[in-house]
């Protein structure tokens, strides 16, 4: 059986190498012209506690993962027995073979909930309380089922004195790779040249690998025939070359395009990727034969990665900070002080579950509101929200302009789910960015004053010196302030440069074009409308061709610059929306709050997920049918219990 | 041709009412720092100096530089991050005792883990005098000044030890009403080449009637008997020479410390440790990123005339291409 996708799940614990098995896989697959998308689970723990990825593989472009799987590869009994359940009745598991006869009361870390949920589901069979009943349950409702002797193949590679037990050990993630594909019947040099880009820079390593790679293929095809498993990839479709990389990544690639000078961090999930991505590859050559990119600081706190980053800004270099919840929320003070002072500053921050510790390696869009309202006093900043790769690099690179044109911090807002995923995508366009340092401040020949830094203008705008520029000496505080700098609490000097601030935002709302606002997706003219941000785009957007191969027509209007708000802009596109949704991967709808304050517009639906874990496409889809059958709740809470 | 261009106290004097009270020791410490840059002959421009919170924040007010009022406590990060950026900058930090070693603790130890050419002067005068004198990490325990309506039972930080134990390289004491040794202080400290801590005893008029002028006067004991002494002057010597061993550095901390614990009746000024074995910070940055020197971020071209990015990615886009 060939489909256009299949969804391929693979679990096991933290620590035993999921993530290399999902580049492997994931190579292997675009290589041969297949699109991937592996969407990340996992807790935050070193190792030991369940993780599994979604590795959906498809001829066509990916936007969203699927809950159905077709392929199950556990590499421990927890996997077995909280992913079991959503295989497709075609499907196939592939498990260790020491996992097919384990107690659920000896699986260590599997929730009591869903050790209870798996235990009513076998008494009602009357099977045992154990893994060998949940294979039951499957193989009946039609799924094949494979065992795999890791610790036998394992055995085996170590015989060779070359190879140590340790070293044979960490291959049961290519042999898991290899019996998958040998079972559905995927030639070899696929696997192969992904093993070689893997691991170019350790030829040992890839000589036991290769070897592991033979023998897993040697295995099923005495074991089980080559191609035992009925289902098989689809077509690859032969293009340009892609590339492989997850959101992190694609901010950071944004960042250097954009000439970053400098980051500041403190280790946090899940943003410290990008910092750790910028110290690891950062040092880009420029075109002109010099060496660029920034300088990546670890600093003591979040406090102080902010009060650096704008140290770094005030001399001219592009600065910025990356964050998540937590340290956003220490970082309150040092926004308010930016935009007192009028720094721009970038500050990357990456959602994950809230409040307090929450839930750091889970996704949410749970501040919205706060990256609006962050800091106390009322001061101007921008926030943008990338909802896919390509916006993730664009809206990087474009977070500086922003920030240095109207001389505001501004907050680029993702999230876990948008950043872990990994994806093949068509290469950025680098040719499209731009880069606009604002307006600077020169020195006038025989100038006797000093520099007037929060110069009054009709923009709001004041030309910017750079610290280290003659002439250009000014005060900065975060006391209210003369066009000097110089602290003062006049009345009429307050209202003139809290004016003088605003008007930047308005400026900016003014002059921004509506595209770099938001964007519409899906039949323009159709009354069906969604209102998202975000990485809710890629869930919707799966949704949408779903819908439509359904005859459904829907829009989706996807908000880029959350503030400031696109009132005007989002108005004239809702006068005819019948019904209006707004779907958010949060609890209280915090963009429908938002919409209905900025523009009078309540949501008919507001659909929301908050277990953590991401919307997808296919439960999307289900919701909006009736959304569109007129069968739907107001407020429609997604969930699924085995993610 | 660069031309020869020399400065007076006046060049970096600003014309502003400052709000300290009569006789507060901020207007010392104010005034050898303008003599310092005078001495030193640094263009305006090229000095930035940062504040903290505070009366001891309003420092950059009266002076003529790039003067930028920070947070409260985070004063080292933001002047860490323009010496970063733009290394030529000579950024003096000038803060309180509840600023640095209260609300900016973490800063202040952190701090001195990166050996970053910093000047960091800390008024240190036991109160918090803008809120109206409460005490302050500096201020004894069991000890009460006039506004405080109880003892404190805090005990205090010594932060010459702290500074020592954190990694500053150069650790200084002056006071407030020595204007030519505080000079002389802050000279050394900004031509040091590392993260300097200068602790200046600073009395508050208004607050602090323990710690006052005639108290460091010893004006208590009969006849009158100065409390501070300096530490040159008795031939202690600071230096860790720069191809100093691992012991020879333990025992320089170990005499600055000694010396930090002195107080009561005799109270050393001047200078404690002068620690010239440690890398700095920038050249470590440096052998980490070899072009740092010649174009640090303030400094590195990003844009052509049209404004496309000169970064070339092609190297790191290689590397995630596949297909």
């Amino acid at each position: 059986m060939k489909r256009s996708d299949i969804n391929w799940r693979i679990g096991g614990p933290q620590g035993s190498g999921i993530d290399r098995i999902v580049v492997l896989l994931a190579r292997a697959c675009a290589l041969n012209g297949l699109e991937v998308y592996a969407r990340r689970e996992y807790h935050s723990n070193i190792m030991g506690r369940h993780s599994y990825v979604d590795l959906r593989i498809s001829s066509d472009p990916v936007t969203s993962h699927a809950e159905t799987v077709d392929l199950l590869v556990a590499f421990e009994a927890e996997t077995l027995c909280r992913h079991a359940w959503s295989l497709s009745p075609s499907g196939c598991l592939i498990h260790g073979a020491d996992d097919a006869e384990l107690s659920l009361e000896r699986i260590t870390y599997l929730d009591q909930r869903v050790k209870e949920d798996v235990q009513a589901r076998l008494d009602e069979q009357g099977l045992q309380a154990s893994t060998a009943g949940v294979l039951e349950i499957i193989r009946h409702s039609g799924v094949q089922t494979f065992a795999i002797p890791y610790k036998r193949l394992i055995k085996m590679l170590a015989q060779d004195p070359d190879v140590s037990r340790r070293e044979a050990e960490l291959t049961r993630n290519t042999l898991a790779a290899a019996a998958s594909c040998a079972l559905l019947g995927y030639p070899q040099n696929h696997l192969l040249s992904a093993l070689e880009q893997t691991f170019a820079d350790r030829p040992h390593v890839l000589a036991i690998n290769r070897r592991a790679l033979g023998l897993a293929y040697e295995f099923v095809a005495g074991e089980f025939g080559q191609g035992a498993c009925k289902m098989r990839l689809p077509a690859g479709k032969v293009g340009e070359p892609r590339l492989l990389l997850n959101g992190t990544q694609s901010v950071a690639l944004g960042k250097l395009a954009a000439g970053m000078g400098f980051q500041s961090y403190y280790p946090i999930s899940p943003a410290s990727d990008e910092s750790t991505f910028l110290e690891e590859h950062g040092r880009v050559p420029l075109k002109n034969g010099e060496e660029g990119g920034p300088l990546t600081v670890q600093t003591e706190d979040e406090l102080a990665a902010i009060a650096m980053a704008c140290g770094v800004a005030l001399t001219g270099a592009r600065s910025a900070t990356a964050t998540s919840g937590p340290g956003f929320s220490l970082m309150a003070e040092g926004l308010g002080w930016a935009g007192m002072n009028e720094v721009p500053v970038v500050v990357t921050l990456y959602q994950r579950g809230g409040p307090s510790t929450g839930m750091p390696t889970r996704t949410e869009q749970g501040e919205l509101q706060f990256a609006i309202h962050a800091g106390h006093g009322e001061f101007p900043r921008m926030v943008l929200a990338s909802g896919d790769l390509n916006e993730c690099f664009h809206d990087a690179a474009q977070a500086f302009n922003y920030a240095e044109r109207y001389q505001v911090p501004v907050i680029h807002l993702l999230d876990k789910a948008l950043t872990s995923t990994v994806q093949t995508v068509p290469s950025f366009d680098l040719k499209s960015v731009r880069i606009e340092r604002g307006e600077r401040y020169r020195v006038e020949e025989d100038q006797d004053v000093r520099c007037p830094r929060f110069a009054i203008t009709e923009s709001g705008v004041s030309p910017r010196p750079f610290l280290g520029q003659p002439g250009g000496e000014h005060w900065l505080t975060g006391v209210e302030h003369t066009v000097e700098g110089r602290v003062n609490e006049d009345p009429l000097i307050r209202e003139q440069m809290m004016d003088k601030r605003a008007r930047k935002l308005e400026w900016a709302a003014h002059e921004i074009p509506a595209e770099e606002k938001l964007r519409i997706y899906g039949a323009p003219e159709t009354p069906l409308t969604i209102v998202s941000w975000g990485s809710n785009k890629g869930a919707v957007l799966d949704a949408l061709v779903r819908l439509k191969s359904d005859g459904i027509n829907a829009r989706l209007v996807q908000l880029r610059i959350l503030w400031p708000f696109p009132a005007t802009e989002l108005s004239g596109l809702l006068v005819e929306a019948a019904p209006l949704v707004v779907i958010e991967s949060n609890q209280s709808g915090q963009l429908a709050a938002l919409m209905r304050e900025q523009t009078g517009y309540t949501c008919d639906h507001l659909i929301v997920k908050y277990s953590g874990r991401p919307f997808s496409g296919e439960a999307l889809h289900k919701v909006l049918r009736s959304v569109h059958d007129g069968t739907a709740q107001q407020r429609i809470v997604v969930s699924n219990p085995y993610e | 041709m660069a031309i020869e261009q020399s400065f007076t106290e006046k060049d970096y004097k600003s014309e502003y009412s400052v709000d300290w009270c009569p006789g507060c020791g901020d207007f010392g410490i104010q005034r050898a720092l303008e003599s310092a840059l005078a001495v030193l002959g640094l263009p305006p421009h090229r000095v930035a100096v940062f504040g903290g919170i505070g009366c001891s924040g309003k420092t950059p007010y009266n002076l003529a530089v790039y003067g930028v009022h920070t947070l409260h406590g985070r004063l080292l990060p933001f002047a860490s991050g323009a010496k970063l950026a733009n290394p030529e900058l000579t950024v003096i930090a000038a803060g309180g005792d509840g600023d640095g070693l209260g609300i900016g603790a973490g800063h202040f130890v952190n701090s001195g883990r990166r050996n970053l050419d910093l000047t960091y002067i800390l008024f240190n005068n036991g109160v918090y005098g803008l809120t109206k004198g409460q005490p302050s990490p500096t201020l004894g325990l069991g000890e009460q000044t006039k506004s405080m309506h109880q003892k404190n039972l805090h005990e205090s930080v010594n932060p010459l030890i702290l500074a020592a134990a954190s990694g500053y390289t150069w650790i200084g004491r002056g006071y407030a009403y020595d204007k030519h040794h505080l000079e002389e202080l802050i000279i050394q400290a900004i031509e040091h080449p590392g993260l300097s801590y200068l602790d200046v005893l600073q009395p508050c008029p208004r607050y602090n009637d323990l710690q006052t002028r005639d108290w460091y006067a010893g004006k208590d004991s009969e006849p009158p008997q100065n409390r501070l002494y300096s530490l040159q002057e008795e031939g202690y010597d600071p230096l860790i020479s720069e191809n100093a061993g691992e012991d020879q550095i333990k025992a320089g901390i170990a005499r600055c410390m000694e010396k930090a614990c002195q107080w009561g009746d005799r109270i050393p000024t001047g200078v404690f440790l002068r620690n010239l074995a440690r890398p700095r910070y920038l050249d470590l940055i440096a052998e980490q990123i070899p072009a740092y020197s010649s174009t640090p971020p303030a400094n590195y071209p990003i844009a052509d005339a049209e404004g496309r990015s000169l970064a070339d990615l092609s190297g790191i886009l290689s590397k995630l291409t596949v297909g």
